[in-house]
């Protein structure tokens, strides 16, 4: 039986999330933006692309790129759908950066960013992501 | 001017151009050519315990011809709660340079972030040991003559020590065929294993048995037991893997022993007197090598 999740006038739908990760980027999105309007998960939805996804419905916001940079650590296939007015004016694919500076915690605690009030950067390498003080590389999910 | 954070941070022709350079200061050591940096001032800002790192970097300077200046963390304000970052803005402010060991990992990038003048790496955390490696490669150069295909033993300590992690990026740089010898639980980070093969195609092969056949360099490292929650667990690795004249005995007669020191157990005094043994050659380098970097920090 269909599941019918009420469409939403304007705000972003983020299709195409692994499976799973659907509440993390909801934490991600609700970190960033208050809740004024309506939110939604929905999870294990069958997909053509991934076999399983989650898609998240947020009402009243449209999601700037440093948010979409960490939403693309744990979902880096995901589609952003920008709704105005009820249809869909824009519609692009989740990119992971090269740098990402500024948004995120080193997970090693003994970085020195951890300790002093330092930017952190996160260099591309590869399927991983380096951070420039401690060196130490993580993958993307470990960052999110 | 510039800083020397990291051996990352070089081009295999950078650490050739220190390594020529520190062969020459070798030779001015004791001449009066040696007073390069007659008129600065270097502050040595030791944030952790260090005897050679210190003792060498305060030796070049003097040799340059340039003056020390020593900061104390236990009796400066740090003491009653200085951040790091306004340490240095105001030694900035005091020396041409600055020489920085420090506990946290990434403190020297963030230090060489905030400072006019330049940074050099002493050491931070367990991340790296930039001159270190410049003093490693020096004396395997010296000693074999070659650095590329080379076969090196890392043993000991590896997921822990700084040294080891630098050494490991500067041997792959150089094409030596690595040997990773260490327990289970100390195992070299897979992430610089993975960068060194990626970027080098370097040859590196990991174990937990000592076999020295054909063996160029053993390189040893203490286990850093002070990073041991278990302490007991520490001692026992650290019997393990000692290098004493029983083990030697079946090792090639010119392969040569290197140590960043202290050595603690894994090298018993007995090892000091055989010829193989390097390591106080490896720790004399110190100081030609870390005049190479001073001078090329502070000149350019």
């Amino acid at each position: 039986m269909p599941l019918n999740v009420q469409k939403i006038n304007e705000g972003t739908v983020i299709d195409h999330i692994p499976a799973g990760a659907g509440s993390r980027v909801l934490q991600i999105l609700s970190s960033s933006y208050p809740l004024s309007g309506m939110a939604a998960l929905i999870m294990n939805a069958p997909s053509k692309k991934l076999g399983r996804k989650d898609i998240v419905k947020m009402e009243g916001v449209y999601v700037e790129e440093k948010t979409a940079n960490r939403i693309a650590l744990i979902a880096p296939k995901a589609t952003m759908n920008i709704i105005k007015g009820g249809r869909v004016v824009d519609k692009h694919n989740v990119e992971m950066p090269h740098a990402l500076s500024g948004i995120l915690i080193c997970p090693n605690p003994n970085c020195v960013t951890n300790f002093e009030r330092a930017q952190t950067t996160f260099l591309e390498e590869g399927s991983l992501l380096r951070c420039r003080h401690c060196e130490r590389a993580f993958k993307p999910d470990e960052l999110a | 001017m510039q800083d020397l954070i990291s051996i990352r941070d070089l081009s295999k022709k950078d650490v050739e151009s220190f390594l020529s350079e520190a062969a020459k200061m070798e030779k001015l050591i004791g001449t009066p050519g040696s007073e390069l940096l007659k008129g600065k001032v270097i502050a040595n800002m030791f944030f952790e315990p260090s005897t050679r790192t210190n003792m060498s970097f305060q030796a070049a300077t003097k040799r340059l011809g340039a003056k020390i200046m020593t900061f104390y963390p236990s009796t400066s304000s740090v003491a009653k709660g200085e951040t790091l970052a306004d340490t240095i803005r105001m030694i900035d402010g005091y020396a041409d340079a600055m020489v920085l060991r420090h506990p946290m990992e990434g403190a020297a990038r963030f230090a060489a972030d905030l400072a006019k003048h330049p940074v050099i790496n002493a050491g931070d955390g367990g991340n790296q040991h930039p001159t270190q490696t410049l003093i490693d490669l020096y004396t395997i150069k010296k000693i074999k003559g070659k650095i590329s295909g080379l076969s090196v033993s890392l043993l000991g300590d590896l997921k822990h020590a700084r040294a080891m992690r630098s050494l490991l990026y500067g041997l792959s740089m150089f094409g030596a065929k690595i040997t990773l010898v260490a327990p289970e639980a100390l195992r070299m980070d897979q992430d610089i294993l993975q960068e060194c093969k990626g970027k080098f195609g370097a040859k590196v092969s990991q174990t937990q048995e000592i076999r020295l056949s054909g063996c160029d360099v053993l390189y040893a490292c203490r286990i850093q037991k002070e990073r041991f929650s278990d302490k007991y667990e520490a001692e026992k690795m650290q019997k393990e893997f000692r290098i004493d004249l029983e083990l030697l005995a079946g090792a090639p007669k010119n392969m040569a022993i290197l140590h960043p020191l202290p050595k603690v157990d894994e090298i018993p005094a007995e090892v000091d007197s055989d010829p193989r043994a390097k390591y106080f050659e490896q720790a004399a380098n110190g100081v030609p090598v870390r005049m190479a970097v001073l001078h090329r920090c502070i000149k350019g």
